[in-house]
Protein backbone atom coordinates (compact mmCIF):
# COMPACT_ATOMS: atom_id res chain seq x y z
CA UNK A 1 0.00 0.00 0.00
CA UNK A 2 1.15 3.58 -0.64
CA UNK A 3 2.37 5.50 2.35
CA UNK A 4 -0.19 8.18 1.67
CA UNK A 5 -2.93 5.63 2.38
CA UNK A 6 -1.46 4.09 5.50
CA UNK A 7 -3.14 5.17 8.68
CA UNK A 8 -1.82 4.14 12.08
CA UNK A 9 -4.21 2.29 14.37
CA UNK A 10 -5.37 4.02 17.54
CA UNK A 11 -2.75 2.36 19.70
CA UNK A 12 -0.03 3.09 17.18
CA UNK A 13 -1.18 6.71 17.01
CA UNK A 14 -0.76 7.05 20.75
CA UNK A 15 2.72 5.53 20.61
CA UNK A 16 3.65 7.83 17.73
CA UNK A 17 2.32 10.85 19.67
CA UNK A 18 4.62 10.00 22.58
CA UNK A 19 7.64 9.01 20.54
CA UNK A 20 9.23 12.46 19.96
CA UNK A 21 8.73 13.36 23.62
CA UNK A 22 10.34 10.10 24.72
CA UNK A 23 13.25 10.64 22.34
CA UNK A 24 13.81 14.14 23.69
CA UNK A 25 13.83 12.92 27.29
CA UNK A 26 16.16 10.04 26.48
CA UNK A 27 18.53 12.34 24.61
CA UNK A 28 18.54 14.69 27.60
CA UNK A 29 19.22 11.88 30.04
CA UNK A 30 22.10 10.53 27.96
CA UNK A 31 23.61 13.98 27.51
CA UNK A 32 23.21 14.76 31.18
CA UNK A 33 24.78 11.43 32.21
CA UNK A 34 27.76 11.97 29.93
CA UNK A 35 28.41 15.49 31.20
CA UNK A 36 27.97 14.59 34.86
CA UNK A 37 30.33 11.66 34.36
CA UNK A 38 33.01 14.07 33.20
CA UNK A 39 32.29 16.71 35.82
CA UNK A 40 29.93 15.98 38.77
CA UNK A 41 29.53 19.74 39.35
CA UNK A 42 28.35 20.43 35.82
CA UNK A 43 25.33 22.77 35.89
CA UNK A 44 24.33 22.68 32.24
CA UNK A 45 22.32 19.44 32.12
CA UNK A 46 21.35 18.61 35.72
CA UNK A 47 20.35 15.04 36.57
CA UNK A 48 16.75 13.99 37.09
CA UNK A 49 17.32 13.82 40.83
CA UNK A 50 18.56 17.41 40.94
CA UNK A 51 15.62 18.55 38.82
CA UNK A 52 13.11 16.77 41.05
CA UNK A 53 14.80 18.26 44.09
CA UNK A 54 14.57 21.77 42.67
CA UNK A 55 10.95 21.37 41.60
CA UNK A 56 10.14 20.20 45.07
CA UNK A 57 11.91 23.19 46.57
CA UNK A 58 10.31 25.74 44.21
CA UNK A 59 6.82 24.34 44.28
CA UNK A 60 6.26 22.79 47.68
CA UNK A 61 8.54 24.54 50.16
CA UNK A 62 8.13 28.14 51.19
CA UNK A 63 10.90 30.45 50.16
CA UNK A 64 12.94 31.18 53.29
CA UNK A 65 13.15 34.86 52.47
CA UNK A 66 9.54 35.71 51.51
CA UNK A 67 7.60 32.69 52.73
CA UNK A 68 6.04 32.25 49.26
CA UNK A 69 5.84 29.06 47.29
CA UNK A 70 7.84 30.54 44.45
CA UNK A 71 6.57 28.50 41.49
CA UNK A 72 2.98 29.27 42.39
CA UNK A 73 3.45 32.92 43.24
CA UNK A 74 5.41 33.38 40.00
CA UNK A 75 2.70 31.57 38.03
CA UNK A 76 -0.04 33.66 39.60
CA UNK A 77 1.78 36.91 38.86
CA UNK A 78 2.48 35.96 35.26
CA UNK A 79 -0.95 34.56 34.51
CA UNK A 80 -2.60 37.64 35.93
CA UNK A 81 -0.60 39.84 33.54
CA UNK A 82 -1.29 37.48 30.68
CA UNK A 83 -5.04 37.38 31.31
CA UNK A 84 -5.24 41.13 31.71
CA UNK A 85 -3.28 41.69 28.50
CA UNK A 86 -5.22 39.15 26.47
CA UNK A 87 -8.55 40.28 27.94
CA UNK A 88 -7.95 43.90 27.03
CA UNK A 89 -6.71 42.86 23.58
CA UNK A 90 -9.79 40.73 22.97
CA UNK A 91 -12.14 43.49 24.05
CA UNK A 92 -10.35 45.97 21.78
CA UNK A 93 -10.42 43.51 18.90
CA UNK A 94 -14.14 42.94 19.32
CA UNK A 95 -15.03 46.59 19.32
CA UNK A 96 -12.55 47.98 16.80
CA UNK A 97 -12.40 44.87 14.61
CA UNK A 98 -16.17 44.71 14.26
CA UNK A 99 -16.44 48.43 13.55
CA UNK A 100 -13.81 48.15 10.82
CA UNK A 101 -15.35 45.00 9.43
CA UNK A 102 -18.90 46.34 9.41
CA UNK A 103 -18.83 50.02 8.63
CA UNK A 104 -17.12 51.33 5.49
CA UNK A 105 -16.65 54.70 7.21
CA UNK A 106 -14.79 53.17 10.14
CA UNK A 107 -12.79 51.01 7.75
CA UNK A 108 -11.66 54.07 5.86
CA UNK A 109 -10.75 55.80 9.12
CA UNK A 110 -9.05 53.05 11.07
CA UNK A 111 -7.90 50.22 8.81
CA UNK A 112 -4.73 51.91 7.46
CA UNK A 113 -3.87 53.18 10.94
CA UNK A 114 -4.21 49.75 12.53
CA UNK A 115 -2.23 48.20 9.69
CA UNK A 116 0.50 50.76 10.41
CA UNK A 117 0.45 50.26 14.18
CA UNK A 118 0.60 46.50 13.83
CA UNK A 119 3.95 46.87 12.09
CA UNK A 120 5.59 48.67 15.02
CA UNK A 121 7.89 46.17 16.74
CA UNK A 122 6.39 46.02 20.25
CA UNK A 123 9.65 45.21 21.99
CA UNK A 124 11.15 48.41 20.64
CA UNK A 125 8.41 50.26 22.48
CA UNK A 126 9.20 48.60 25.79
CA UNK A 127 11.61 51.32 26.99
CA UNK A 128 9.01 53.95 26.18
CA UNK A 129 6.40 52.02 28.12
CA UNK A 130 8.69 51.73 31.12
CA UNK A 131 9.42 55.43 31.00
CA UNK A 132 5.83 56.52 30.54
CA UNK A 133 3.97 53.96 32.64
CA UNK A 134 6.60 53.11 35.19
CA UNK A 135 8.00 49.73 36.06
CA UNK A 136 4.79 48.32 37.52
CA UNK A 137 2.14 46.04 36.12
CA UNK A 138 0.70 48.56 33.68
CA UNK A 139 3.69 48.62 31.37
CA UNK A 140 3.88 44.83 31.17
CA UNK A 141 0.19 44.50 30.37
CA UNK A 142 0.47 47.33 27.88
CA UNK A 143 3.27 45.51 26.07
CA UNK A 144 1.10 42.42 25.65
CA UNK A 145 -1.78 44.55 24.40
CA UNK A 146 0.40 46.43 21.94
CA UNK A 147 1.84 43.20 20.67
CA UNK A 148 -1.35 41.18 20.40
CA UNK A 149 -4.28 43.56 19.88
CA UNK A 150 -3.46 44.90 16.39
CA UNK A 151 -3.19 41.40 15.00
CA UNK A 152 -6.43 40.31 16.65
CA UNK A 153 -8.14 43.45 15.35
CA UNK A 154 -6.95 42.90 11.80
CA UNK A 155 -7.83 39.24 11.85
CA UNK A 156 -11.29 39.92 13.20
CA UNK A 157 -12.05 42.70 10.74
CA UNK A 158 -10.81 40.56 7.85
CA UNK A 159 -12.99 37.66 8.85
CA UNK A 160 -15.95 40.00 9.28
CA UNK A 161 -15.38 41.33 5.76
CA UNK A 162 -14.97 37.82 4.43
CA UNK A 163 -18.57 36.95 5.28
CA UNK A 164 -20.49 36.65 2.03
CA UNK A 165 -22.14 39.94 1.09
CA UNK A 166 -25.28 37.92 0.44
CA UNK A 167 -25.64 37.28 4.16
CA UNK A 168 -25.63 40.96 4.99
CA UNK A 169 -28.15 41.72 2.27
CA UNK A 170 -30.24 38.79 3.41
CA UNK A 171 -30.26 40.15 6.95
CA UNK A 172 -31.37 43.54 5.61
CA UNK A 173 -34.31 41.88 3.88
CA UNK A 174 -35.14 40.36 7.27
CA UNK A 175 -35.42 43.91 8.65
CA UNK A 176 -32.08 44.00 10.49
CA UNK A 177 -30.52 47.36 11.34
CA UNK A 178 -26.76 47.91 11.22
CA UNK A 179 -26.64 47.23 14.95
CA UNK A 180 -28.62 44.01 14.65
CA UNK A 181 -26.50 42.83 11.72
CA UNK A 182 -23.42 43.38 13.85
CA UNK A 183 -24.92 41.73 16.91
CA UNK A 184 -26.76 38.78 15.44
CA UNK A 185 -25.12 38.06 12.07
CA UNK A 186 -21.49 39.14 12.14
CA UNK A 187 -20.50 38.87 15.81
CA UNK A 188 -21.56 35.25 16.33
CA UNK A 189 -19.85 34.22 13.12
CA UNK A 190 -16.52 35.91 13.89
CA UNK A 191 -16.34 34.79 17.53
CA UNK A 192 -15.10 31.27 16.71
CA UNK A 193 -12.46 32.79 14.50
CA UNK A 194 -11.52 35.22 17.28
CA UNK A 195 -10.99 32.31 19.67
CA UNK A 196 -8.79 30.59 17.12
CA UNK A 197 -6.65 33.63 16.55
CA UNK A 198 -6.46 34.14 20.31
CA UNK A 199 -5.02 30.65 20.49
CA UNK A 200 -2.44 31.51 17.89
CA UNK A 201 -1.55 34.65 19.82
CA UNK A 202 -0.86 32.78 23.08
CA UNK A 203 2.73 32.20 22.00
CA UNK A 204 3.45 35.86 21.19
CA UNK A 205 1.64 36.92 24.37
CA UNK A 206 3.98 34.78 26.46
CA UNK A 207 6.93 36.16 24.52
CA UNK A 208 6.01 39.75 25.38
CA UNK A 209 5.21 38.81 28.96
CA UNK A 210 8.56 37.18 29.56
CA UNK A 211 10.43 39.95 27.79
CA UNK A 212 8.80 42.53 30.04
CA UNK A 213 9.35 40.47 33.18
CA UNK A 214 12.96 39.84 32.26
CA UNK A 215 13.71 43.53 32.31
CA UNK A 216 11.79 44.67 35.32
CA UNK A 217 9.72 42.72 37.81
CA UNK A 218 9.84 41.28 41.29
CA UNK A 219 7.93 38.11 40.51
CA UNK A 220 6.75 36.13 37.54
CA UNK A 221 7.92 33.18 35.51
CA UNK A 222 10.08 35.26 33.19
CA UNK A 223 11.55 37.20 36.09
CA UNK A 224 12.60 33.98 37.84
CA UNK A 225 14.24 32.52 34.75
CA UNK A 226 16.29 35.62 34.13
CA UNK A 227 17.10 35.98 37.83
CA UNK A 228 18.56 32.48 38.24
CA UNK A 229 20.35 32.72 34.90
CA UNK A 230 23.06 34.63 36.79
CA UNK A 231 23.79 31.50 38.83
CA UNK A 232 23.53 29.18 35.82
CA UNK A 233 20.69 27.42 37.62
CA UNK A 234 19.59 25.21 34.77
CA UNK A 235 17.80 23.07 37.33
CA UNK A 236 15.34 25.97 37.80
CA UNK A 237 15.27 27.19 34.21
CA UNK A 238 14.41 23.84 32.64
CA UNK A 239 11.36 23.13 34.82
CA UNK A 240 10.18 26.72 34.42
CA UNK A 241 10.41 26.53 30.63
CA UNK A 242 8.56 23.22 30.64
CA UNK A 243 5.92 24.69 32.96
CA UNK A 244 5.42 27.78 30.77
CA UNK A 245 5.07 25.54 27.74
CA UNK A 246 2.57 23.37 29.56
CA UNK A 247 0.54 26.42 30.57
CA UNK A 248 0.46 27.62 26.97
CA UNK A 249 -0.61 24.19 25.72
CA UNK A 250 -3.37 23.97 28.32
CA UNK A 251 -4.56 27.46 27.41
CA UNK A 252 -4.59 26.51 23.75
CA UNK A 253 -6.63 23.38 24.42
CA UNK A 254 -9.08 25.13 26.72
CA UNK A 255 -9.80 27.87 24.19
CA UNK A 256 -10.37 25.33 21.45
CA UNK A 257 -12.63 23.29 23.71
CA UNK A 258 -14.62 26.40 24.51
CA UNK A 259 -14.98 27.20 20.82
CA UNK A 260 -16.34 23.76 20.03
CA UNK A 261 -18.70 23.79 23.00
CA UNK A 262 -20.09 27.26 22.48
CA UNK A 263 -20.16 27.29 18.67
CA UNK A 264 -20.93 23.71 17.64
CA UNK A 265 -21.83 24.83 14.14
CA UNK A 266 -18.30 26.11 13.51
CA UNK A 267 -17.08 22.51 13.43
CA UNK A 268 -19.48 21.41 10.69
CA UNK A 269 -18.14 20.73 7.23
CA UNK A 270 -18.88 23.59 4.86
CA UNK A 271 -20.31 25.84 7.54
CA UNK A 272 -18.31 28.66 6.07
CA UNK B 1 -52.04 48.67 -10.79
CA UNK B 2 -48.54 47.32 -11.15
CA UNK B 3 -46.35 45.80 -8.52
CA UNK B 4 -43.07 46.70 -10.14
CA UNK B 5 -42.34 49.40 -12.64
CA UNK B 6 -38.94 49.65 -14.27
CA UNK B 7 -38.50 52.84 -16.25
CA UNK B 8 -35.70 53.11 -18.79
CA UNK B 9 -33.10 51.67 -16.50
CA UNK B 10 -29.42 51.61 -17.45
CA UNK B 11 -26.65 50.05 -15.45
CA UNK B 12 -22.99 50.73 -16.04
CA UNK B 13 -19.92 49.58 -14.19
CA UNK B 14 -17.24 52.10 -15.05
CA UNK B 15 -17.01 52.06 -18.82
CA UNK B 16 -18.88 48.85 -19.22
CA UNK B 17 -22.56 49.10 -19.99
CA UNK B 18 -24.25 46.04 -18.57
CA UNK B 19 -27.92 46.80 -19.06
CA UNK B 20 -29.42 49.36 -21.36
CA UNK B 21 -32.84 50.87 -21.51
CA UNK B 22 -34.82 48.28 -19.62
CA UNK B 23 -38.50 49.15 -19.24
CA UNK B 24 -40.90 46.76 -17.66
CA UNK B 25 -44.22 46.63 -15.88
CA UNK B 26 -44.92 43.66 -13.69
CA UNK B 27 -48.45 42.95 -12.49
CA UNK B 28 -49.06 42.15 -8.84
CA UNK B 29 -48.80 38.44 -8.07
CA UNK B 30 -47.03 37.78 -11.35
CA UNK B 31 -44.29 35.16 -11.48
CA UNK B 32 -41.63 36.50 -13.80
CA UNK B 33 -38.84 34.25 -15.01
CA UNK B 34 -35.73 36.07 -16.13
CA UNK B 35 -33.58 34.18 -18.61
CA UNK B 36 -30.57 35.02 -20.74
CA UNK B 37 -27.00 34.04 -21.44
CA UNK B 38 -24.42 34.05 -18.68
CA UNK B 39 -23.02 37.50 -17.93
CA UNK B 40 -25.88 39.42 -19.53
CA UNK B 41 -26.83 41.14 -16.30
CA UNK B 42 -29.62 39.09 -14.74
CA UNK B 43 -28.09 39.12 -11.29
CA UNK B 44 -27.31 42.81 -11.69
CA UNK B 45 -30.95 43.48 -12.50
CA UNK B 46 -32.10 41.47 -9.50
CA UNK B 47 -29.68 43.39 -7.28
CA UNK B 48 -31.23 46.64 -8.45
CA UNK B 49 -34.71 45.35 -7.63
CA UNK B 50 -33.34 44.39 -4.25
CA UNK B 51 -31.85 47.83 -3.67
CA UNK B 52 -28.34 46.45 -3.31
CA UNK B 53 -27.28 48.31 -6.46
CA UNK B 54 -28.61 51.57 -7.88
CA UNK B 55 -29.47 52.05 -11.55
CA UNK B 56 -27.09 54.39 -13.34
CA UNK B 57 -30.06 55.94 -15.11
CA UNK B 58 -33.81 55.42 -14.89
CA UNK B 59 -35.86 54.42 -11.90
CA UNK B 60 -37.66 51.53 -10.33
CA UNK B 61 -41.01 51.82 -8.57
CA UNK B 62 -42.57 49.38 -6.15
CA UNK B 63 -46.35 49.72 -5.97
CA UNK B 64 -45.96 53.19 -7.46
CA UNK B 65 -43.39 54.45 -4.95
CA UNK B 66 -39.68 54.80 -5.72
CA UNK B 67 -37.64 51.92 -4.42
CA UNK B 68 -35.68 52.70 -1.24
CA UNK B 69 -31.93 52.74 -1.93
CA UNK B 70 -31.20 49.77 0.31
CA UNK B 71 -32.64 46.30 0.86
CA UNK B 72 -35.61 46.03 3.18
CA UNK B 73 -38.20 43.58 4.46
CA UNK B 74 -40.67 44.31 1.64
CA UNK B 75 -38.39 42.43 -0.76
CA UNK B 76 -37.26 38.92 0.11
CA UNK B 77 -34.41 37.13 -1.57
CA UNK B 78 -33.13 33.60 -2.06
CA UNK B 79 -29.74 33.03 -3.64
CA UNK B 80 -28.22 29.90 -5.03
CA UNK B 81 -25.91 29.82 -1.99
CA UNK B 82 -25.35 31.75 1.25
CA UNK B 83 -29.05 32.37 1.73
CA UNK B 84 -29.28 31.00 5.25
CA UNK B 85 -27.19 31.71 8.32
CA UNK B 86 -24.75 28.91 9.16
CA UNK B 87 -24.70 29.78 12.87
CA UNK B 88 -28.44 29.41 13.35
CA UNK B 89 -30.47 26.21 13.44
CA UNK B 90 -33.35 25.63 11.06
CA UNK B 91 -35.79 26.98 13.64
CA UNK B 92 -33.46 29.87 14.45
CA UNK B 93 -33.15 30.76 10.77
CA UNK B 94 -36.90 30.78 10.21
CA UNK B 95 -37.56 32.77 13.39
CA UNK B 96 -34.74 35.18 12.63
CA UNK B 97 -36.63 37.81 10.61
CA UNK B 98 -39.63 38.16 12.93
CA UNK B 99 -37.30 38.19 15.96
CA UNK B 100 -35.24 41.00 14.47
CA UNK B 101 -38.39 42.90 13.68
CA UNK B 102 -39.85 42.43 17.15
CA UNK B 103 -36.71 43.21 19.14
CA UNK B 104 -34.73 46.13 17.75
CA UNK B 105 -32.23 46.21 20.63
CA UNK B 106 -31.28 42.56 21.20
CA UNK B 107 -32.63 40.83 18.12
CA UNK B 108 -33.96 38.15 20.45
CA UNK B 109 -37.41 37.66 21.86
CA UNK B 110 -38.63 36.02 25.03
CA UNK B 111 -41.83 34.83 26.61
CA UNK B 112 -45.12 35.19 24.80
CA UNK B 113 -43.68 37.01 21.78
CA UNK B 114 -41.16 34.28 21.31
CA UNK B 115 -43.78 31.57 21.60
CA UNK B 116 -45.94 33.28 19.01
CA UNK B 117 -43.03 33.64 16.56
CA UNK B 118 -41.92 30.09 17.20
CA UNK B 119 -45.38 28.79 16.48
CA UNK B 120 -45.52 30.67 13.18
CA UNK B 121 -42.05 29.44 12.35
CA UNK B 122 -42.97 25.83 13.03
CA UNK B 123 -46.02 26.15 10.80
CA UNK B 124 -43.82 27.59 8.06
CA UNK B 125 -41.26 24.82 8.53
CA UNK B 126 -44.04 22.29 8.10
CA UNK B 127 -45.26 24.19 5.06
CA UNK B 128 -41.92 23.74 3.25
CA UNK B 129 -41.55 20.13 4.39
CA UNK B 130 -38.74 20.51 6.90
CA UNK B 131 -40.45 19.24 10.02
CA UNK B 132 -38.09 17.10 12.09
CA UNK B 133 -35.06 19.16 11.07
CA UNK B 134 -35.75 22.10 13.42
CA UNK B 135 -32.62 21.69 15.52
CA UNK B 136 -30.22 21.03 12.64
CA UNK B 137 -27.71 23.54 11.35
CA UNK B 138 -27.72 24.39 7.62
CA UNK B 139 -24.46 22.53 7.06
CA UNK B 140 -26.27 19.38 8.17
CA UNK B 141 -28.97 19.78 5.49
CA UNK B 142 -28.94 18.71 1.85
CA UNK B 143 -28.90 21.39 -0.86
CA UNK B 144 -32.62 20.99 -1.48
CA UNK B 145 -33.43 21.30 2.21
CA UNK B 146 -31.26 24.41 2.48
CA UNK B 147 -33.21 26.07 -0.33
CA UNK B 148 -36.51 25.10 1.31
CA UNK B 149 -35.19 26.67 4.47
CA UNK B 150 -34.20 29.81 2.58
CA UNK B 151 -37.71 30.08 1.13
CA UNK B 152 -39.27 29.61 4.55
CA UNK B 153 -36.98 32.22 6.06
CA UNK B 154 -37.78 34.77 3.35
CA UNK B 155 -41.54 34.10 3.45
CA UNK B 156 -41.75 34.71 7.20
CA UNK B 157 -41.37 38.42 6.44
CA UNK B 158 -44.38 38.34 4.07
CA UNK B 159 -42.46 40.22 1.37
CA UNK B 160 -44.38 41.94 -1.38
CA UNK B 161 -41.75 40.84 -3.87
CA UNK B 162 -39.71 37.67 -3.69
CA UNK B 163 -36.49 37.71 -5.70
CA UNK B 164 -34.85 34.42 -6.58
CA UNK B 165 -31.40 34.16 -8.20
CA UNK B 166 -31.01 30.69 -9.68
CA UNK B 167 -32.40 29.29 -6.43
CA UNK B 168 -32.64 25.72 -7.67
CA UNK B 169 -29.69 25.76 -10.06
CA UNK B 170 -27.52 23.52 -7.91
CA UNK B 171 -30.16 20.88 -7.23
CA UNK B 172 -30.46 17.54 -8.99
CA UNK B 173 -33.54 17.00 -11.19
CA UNK B 174 -35.59 14.92 -8.77
CA UNK B 175 -35.15 17.34 -5.88
CA UNK B 176 -35.74 20.21 -8.24
CA UNK B 177 -39.11 18.79 -9.33
CA UNK B 178 -40.16 18.49 -5.68
CA UNK B 179 -39.16 22.02 -4.88
CA UNK B 180 -40.97 23.28 -8.00
CA UNK B 181 -44.18 21.84 -6.62
CA UNK B 182 -43.49 23.66 -3.36
CA UNK B 183 -42.60 26.90 -5.14
CA UNK B 184 -45.81 26.80 -7.14
CA UNK B 185 -47.89 26.17 -4.07
CA UNK B 186 -46.25 28.99 -2.13
CA UNK B 187 -46.76 31.40 -4.99
CA UNK B 188 -50.41 30.40 -5.13
CA UNK B 189 -50.94 30.84 -1.43
CA UNK B 190 -48.80 33.82 -0.49
CA UNK B 191 -49.74 37.25 -1.86
CA UNK B 192 -46.44 38.13 -3.45
CA UNK B 193 -44.89 38.91 -6.79
CA UNK B 194 -42.00 36.67 -7.77
CA UNK B 195 -39.02 37.45 -9.99
CA UNK B 196 -36.81 34.45 -10.60
CA UNK B 197 -33.54 34.26 -12.52
CA UNK B 198 -32.98 30.87 -14.05
CA UNK B 199 -30.92 29.14 -16.69
CA UNK B 200 -33.44 26.35 -17.02
CA UNK B 201 -36.08 27.12 -19.65
CA UNK B 202 -38.21 24.17 -18.57
CA UNK B 203 -38.23 25.58 -15.07
CA UNK B 204 -39.16 28.98 -16.46
CA UNK B 205 -42.07 27.60 -18.46
CA UNK B 206 -43.36 25.35 -15.72
CA UNK B 207 -43.42 28.01 -12.99
CA UNK B 208 -43.74 31.45 -14.49
CA UNK B 209 -46.61 33.53 -15.73
CA UNK B 210 -44.27 35.55 -17.86
CA UNK B 211 -40.82 34.97 -19.26
CA UNK B 212 -38.42 37.78 -20.00
CA UNK B 213 -35.19 37.28 -21.89
CA UNK B 214 -32.22 39.61 -21.56
CA UNK B 215 -29.73 39.57 -24.37
CA UNK B 216 -27.08 41.70 -25.97
CA UNK B 217 -28.21 42.71 -29.42
CA UNK B 218 -24.71 43.66 -30.50
CA UNK B 219 -22.11 41.05 -29.91
CA UNK B 220 -19.09 42.11 -31.97
CA UNK B 221 -16.09 42.20 -29.63
CA UNK B 222 -15.45 45.92 -30.05
CA UNK B 223 -19.08 46.63 -29.21
CA UNK B 224 -19.26 44.53 -26.08
CA UNK B 225 -18.28 47.30 -23.67
CA UNK B 226 -20.43 50.00 -25.18
CA UNK B 227 -23.68 48.13 -25.62
CA UNK B 228 -25.47 46.36 -22.80
CA UNK B 229 -28.15 43.73 -22.75
CA UNK B 230 -31.76 44.63 -23.12
CA UNK B 231 -35.12 42.86 -23.18
CA UNK B 232 -35.30 40.78 -26.35
CA UNK B 233 -38.29 38.59 -25.56
CA UNK B 234 -41.28 39.06 -23.33
CA UNK B 235 -43.55 36.03 -23.34
CA UNK B 236 -46.77 35.88 -21.37
CA UNK B 237 -47.80 32.30 -20.86
CA UNK B 238 -50.97 31.08 -22.50
CA UNK B 239 -53.35 30.05 -21.09
CA UNK B 240 -52.62 32.66 -18.45
CA UNK B 241 -51.63 31.44 -15.03
CA UNK B 242 -53.20 33.36 -12.20
CA UNK B 243 -52.01 33.03 -8.64
CA UNK B 244 -54.43 31.02 -6.57
CA UNK B 245 -56.18 29.57 -9.61
CA UNK B 246 -55.45 26.69 -11.90
CA UNK B 247 -55.27 26.67 -15.63
CA UNK B 248 -56.82 23.73 -17.38
CA UNK B 249 -53.38 22.31 -18.09
CA UNK B 250 -52.31 22.16 -14.50
CA UNK B 251 -54.75 19.80 -12.94
CA UNK B 252 -51.95 17.89 -11.26
CA UNK B 253 -49.65 20.59 -10.12
CA UNK B 254 -51.50 21.70 -7.03
CA UNK B 255 -51.68 18.57 -4.93
CA UNK B 256 -54.35 18.63 -2.28
CA UNK B 257 -55.81 21.93 -3.41
CA UNK B 258 -59.22 21.03 -4.68
CA UNK B 259 -61.29 23.10 -2.33
CA UNK B 260 -62.89 25.92 -4.33
CA UNK B 261 -63.21 27.97 -1.17
CA UNK B 262 -59.46 28.45 -1.25
CA UNK B 263 -59.70 30.49 -4.40
CA UNK B 264 -61.68 33.14 -2.65
CA UNK B 265 -59.02 33.57 0.01
CA UNK B 266 -55.76 32.58 -1.63
CA UNK B 267 -53.61 34.08 1.05
CA UNK B 268 -55.18 32.56 4.10
CA UNK B 269 -53.51 29.21 4.18
CA UNK B 270 -49.97 29.73 5.33
CA UNK B 271 -50.44 32.03 8.20
N1 LIG C 1 -19.70 44.87 -9.07
C1 LIG C 1 -19.39 44.80 -10.39
N2 LIG C 1 -18.39 45.56 -10.89
C2 LIG C 1 -18.08 45.49 -12.21
N3 LIG C 1 -18.71 44.71 -13.11
C3 LIG C 1 -19.70 43.92 -12.67
C4 LIG C 1 -20.09 43.93 -11.29
N4 LIG C 1 -21.12 43.07 -11.14
C5 LIG C 1 -21.34 42.53 -12.36
N5 LIG C 1 -20.49 43.06 -13.28
C6 LIG C 1 -20.48 42.73 -14.70
O1 LIG C 1 -21.79 42.81 -15.17
C7 LIG C 1 -22.05 41.80 -16.11
C8 LIG C 1 -23.31 41.06 -15.72
O2 LIG C 1 -23.10 40.31 -14.55
P1 LIG C 1 -24.26 39.48 -13.86
O3 LIG C 1 -23.69 38.83 -12.67
O4 LIG C 1 -25.43 40.36 -13.66
O5 LIG C 1 -24.59 38.40 -14.97
P2 LIG C 1 -25.65 37.24 -14.93
O6 LIG C 1 -26.59 37.47 -16.05
O7 LIG C 1 -26.25 37.10 -13.58
O8 LIG C 1 -24.75 35.98 -15.26
P3 LIG C 1 -24.89 34.48 -14.75
O9 LIG C 1 -26.01 33.90 -15.55
O10 LIG C 1 -23.59 33.87 -15.11
O11 LIG C 1 -25.15 34.51 -13.28
C9 LIG C 1 -20.83 40.91 -16.14
O12 LIG C 1 -20.12 41.21 -17.33
C10 LIG C 1 -20.03 41.32 -14.94
O13 LIG C 1 -18.67 41.27 -15.26
MG1 LIG D 1 -26.16 35.62 -12.01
Amino acid sequence: MRWINRRPSRGATLVLHCLPFALLIVAYLIGSAIRLEANPNDKLLPSLATLADTVNRMAFQPDPRTGDYLLWSDTAASLWRLFAGLGISTALALVIGLLIGLLPVMRATLAPFIAFVSMVPPLALLPILFIVMGLGEASKIALIVIGVAPILIRDLSLSAQALPREQIVKAETLSASTWLIGLRVVLPQVLPRLLTSLRLQLGPAFLFLIAAEAISADSGLGYRIFLVRRYLSMDVIFPYVAWITLLAVIGDRLIDLARRRVFPWSELEGAR
Amino acid sequence: MTALTVERVWKEYGDQIVLENISLEVAPRAFVALVGPSGCGKTTFLRMLLGQEQPTRGRILLDGAPLPPEPGPDRGVVYQRYSVFPHLTVLGNVMFGPELRASRRLGRTFGATRRRIEEQARTMIGEVGLEGAETKYPAQLSGGMQQRLALAQALMMQPRVLLLDEPFGALDPGIRADIHVLMKRLWNEVPMTVVMVTHDLREAFSLATRIIAFERTRTRTEELERYGATITKDIVLWPPRVAGQRTMFEIDTLPGRDDPALFAAPSGTTR
